[in-house]
């Protein structure tokens, strides 16, 4: 206990070079801990992106492509799923409930999701948490759209905005239908997912951005619509961009397309007149006098052909395996079932050797923190050589000078151990709000598990083992000097 | 006859240096006070040290209190020193981050064979005691770094003698006094010795004082390995 006494007494002696010492400890198992604390958050907040979806559906590929698609909203879908295979599984009696998507398009960068009510029914994420609005309604309409929180903070919406989808995904888009504006009915509460980062529309609404012109590509005439499904599904976007760059002329290819492709006789020809002279009227409509004509359309004039892709939640989790194996061996169209849980830890695997890579600097940091506590107490020996020689006057022997500065070792390196899981709370309590809304990130607080016990033992113990260095560097000076000391 | 200190064929070197000591006999007898003297570089300190146990004698016998220190282990020698001896050095003797009670206290708390031999007095009343003979009562509570020189040698004799040790070992304690603190620093030594029944090895290469004590020793003359 004398021992004890005195490490301490001499350590506080040393006031100015103790807390420098600790706290350089204290920063670097504050690192330590705070980096795993963000770890465990972010791994949190990435498995918990999306709940109690038990398999998300999309066209053959990749099965972290689709999930990056459809869940974090990066990359873009290859195809598509037509709406009567969508239907078909989505009335499949195992199913409880699917959540459609319809991906493709953005509004100044940020990614514009077609859906329906069923996403505000069946959307969980982070322990079946709904979503929410924080004002407003759902979207309903045809022009209706709903921001994620971080869409309407960042460009500074309001309910009654009215906003333009661009055509394609990047912060420029080539086509801007102006003509087409959508209003800003809701605002969705924060989730902290990607869901934060997108507009939402109907399926519907997501059809009509790809109308030209500001039309539906249909009138009255069931023939003609057809007509021009054709068109559009052979040459794609390719002519809605050409149509815009090349305003009234496009139609006229688009017709002479239309006629090249399936080479029919006077019915086309009639077909594709009616046609042009519906866009015209309609392209005449928007010149003069704006939105009116777009607004007229009504949600039940649209048909929604495709989707992106779908979510889907069981009646019973046990069917999951059987549906996707269906699903994957469906014959009618290339389509693919991926459970999210599994697909979500396979790519947080794939992000393992960052993980390691971190983990590994912070040890780092740590080692070079005890080195400097080391350095500190290596350097103070010389000057305490009088101190260690009166010690071994009154009695103490060498392993009692060993324990001394073992022990003054130990007691930096807990102190610098505790004051860094307290730092560490003091930062999260103090900046957990901050960092969730800069980052996104929700770093839970909970109080110190085992890992954070192991990591301070292990501070304490390679303190301890440190320790040792200039314990005997004392033990061998004490024994040589004796009682003289040459200084 | 019982001796305190009987030293036989002592010879000691550092390493495989040059001897540093050759001394075939050395006793002294119990109450002695010695003036042990001799020039810088004579092995005074380090008799010093091998008489506290504290370095351990290349060859030779070296009875303290008739308990052969060459035959103990290193942990033993530092459990008699700790027991028997006070040792007081030339300066700084204190350890600076103790007060001045936790510096006479010292060898009490280092040791349980030292606090065995208070009388069943506290630590803290034999300290004061001890520092009212000493004439320095009222710095109990001091931090060290405060107190001059004369007061930390005093200090430092209190802390040799607490717990009434056997022998005292002064490595030159007055060199850093002027010539009044000197004697009155010795006066106070001698006095607490002669209370205590101790033996007092005094070193010093100043001989002015050699008068007041009982036996005067010339290290040159005993170490053969300085001829």
């Amino acid at each position: 206990m004398v021992i004890l006494d005195l490490a301490l007494k001499s350590l506080r002696n040393r006031a100015f070079s103790t807390s420098l010492t600790v706290g350089s400890i204290a920063l670097s198992v504050a690192l330590m801990i705070g980096v795993e604390n963000v770890r465990m958050g972010m791994r949190e907040s990435f498995s918990n992106t999306i709940s109690q979806t038990d398999l998300i559906v999309g066209t053959k590929g990749g099965t972290i492509q689709l999930l990056l698609y459809s869940v974090f909203g990066l990359g873009s879908p290859t195809e598509n799923v037509s709406w009567e295979a969508y239907r078909q599984w989505a009335e499949h009696p195992a199913v409880a409930w699917t959540i459609p998507y319809s991906l493709g398009d953005s509004h100044r960068g940020f990614r514009v999701i077609g859906t329906n009510q069923d996403f505000h029914r069946h959307y969980r994420y982070r322990g079946g948490q709904e979503i929410a609005l924080a004002e407003g309604r759902a979207n309903v309409d045809l022009f209706d759209v709903t921001l994620g929180a971080d869409v309407a903070a960042e460009l500074n919406y309001a309910l009654g905005d009215e906003i333009a989808v661009t055509h394609g995904l990047g912060e420029v888009g080539f086509l801007n239908h102006d003509h087409m504006p959508f209003t800003v009915v809701g605002v969705l509460a924060k989730t902290f997912t990607p869901v934060d980062r997108a507009i939402y529309v109907s399926l519907e609404g997501m059809e009509a951005i790809h109308w030209e012109g500001g039309a539906p590509p249909a009138s009255d005439d069931e023939h003609v619509h057809d007509e021009t499904d054709a068109a559009t599904a052979d040459d794609g976007h390719v002519h809605d961009e050409a149509d815009a760059a090349t305003a009234d002329d496009g139609h006229d290819e688009e017709a002479d397309a239309a006629t090249a492709d399936d080479g029919h006789d006077e019915e086309t020809d009639t077909a594709t007149a009616d046609d042009e002279h519906v866009h015209d009227e309609a392209d005449e409509a928007t010149a003069d006098d704006g939105h009116d004509e777009a607004v007229d359309f009504s949600i039940e004039d649209v048909e929604v052909r495709q989707v992106t892709s779908f979510f889907v939640g069981m009646t019973s989790r046990r069917d999951v395996l059987q549906l996707q194996r269906q699903i994957n061996d469906f014959e009618n169209e290339p389509m693919m079932a991926v459970i999210p849980g599994v697909a979500l830890n396979e790519m947080w695997q794939g992000l393992g050797y960052a993980e390691t890579g971190l983990r590994l600097v912070t040890i780092f940091v740590v080692l070079v923190g005890l080195l400097g506590m080391l350095v500190s107490l290596y350097t103070s020996l010389n000057e305490r050589r009088r101190e260690m020689a009166i010690l071994r006057a009154v009695g103490a022997g060498p392993n009692r000078i060993v324990s001394l500065l073992v022990l003054e070792s130990v007691c930096l390196s807990a102190a610098g151990a505790i004051g860094g899981l307290a730092l560490v709370y003091m930062l999260l309590s103090a900046g957990q709000s901050f960092v969730e809304a800069q980052v996104g990130l929700y770093i839970p607080i909970r109080p110190p598990g085992s890992i954070e016990f192991l990591y301070l033992a292990a501070v304490v113990t390679a303190g301890f083992v440190m320790g040792f260095v200039p314990a005997l560097k004392a033990y061998r000076t004490a024994l040589h000097d004796g009682l003289s000391v040459r200084v | 006859m019982s001796f305190t200190v009987d030293v036989r064929r002592l010879r000691f070197r550092y390493g495989g240096g040059p001897w540093v000591l050759d001394i075939p006999e050395l006793t002294l007898e119990r109450g002695t006070r010695a003036f042990l003297f001799g020039p810088s570089g004579s092995g005074k300190t380090t008799l010093l040290g091998v008489l506290a146990g504290v370095l351990e004698a290349t060859e030779g016998e070296i009875r303290v209190l008739g308990e052969d220190l060459a035959s103990l282990s290193g942990a033993r020698r530092d459990a008699f020193r700790a027991e028997h001896i006070g040792y007081v050095f030339q300066m700084f003797n204190l350890i600076p981050y103790l007060s001045v009670l936790d510096n006479i206290a010292l060898p009490v708390r280092m040791h349980a064979g030292r606090r065995a031999r208070l009388d069943g007095k506290g630590v803290k009343e034999t300290a004061a005691l001890l520092a009212e003979h000493l004439q320095i009562g009222n710095l109990l509570d001091n931090q060290v770094t405060e107190l001059s020189v004369g007061q930390q040698q005093r200090v430092a004799a209190c802390r040799a003698l607490i717990g009434a040790p056997e022998l005292i070992v002064a490595d030159e304690p007055t060199s850093s006094l002027d010539f009044d603190r000197r004697e009155a620093f010795l006066d106070l030594l001698f006095q607490e010795c002669e209370r205590a029944g101790a033996t007092l090895v005094f070193v010093s290469h100043d001989r002015t004082l050699e008068g007041k004590f009982s036996r005067t020793i010339s290290l040159p003359d005993i170490n053969k390995a300085l001829r």
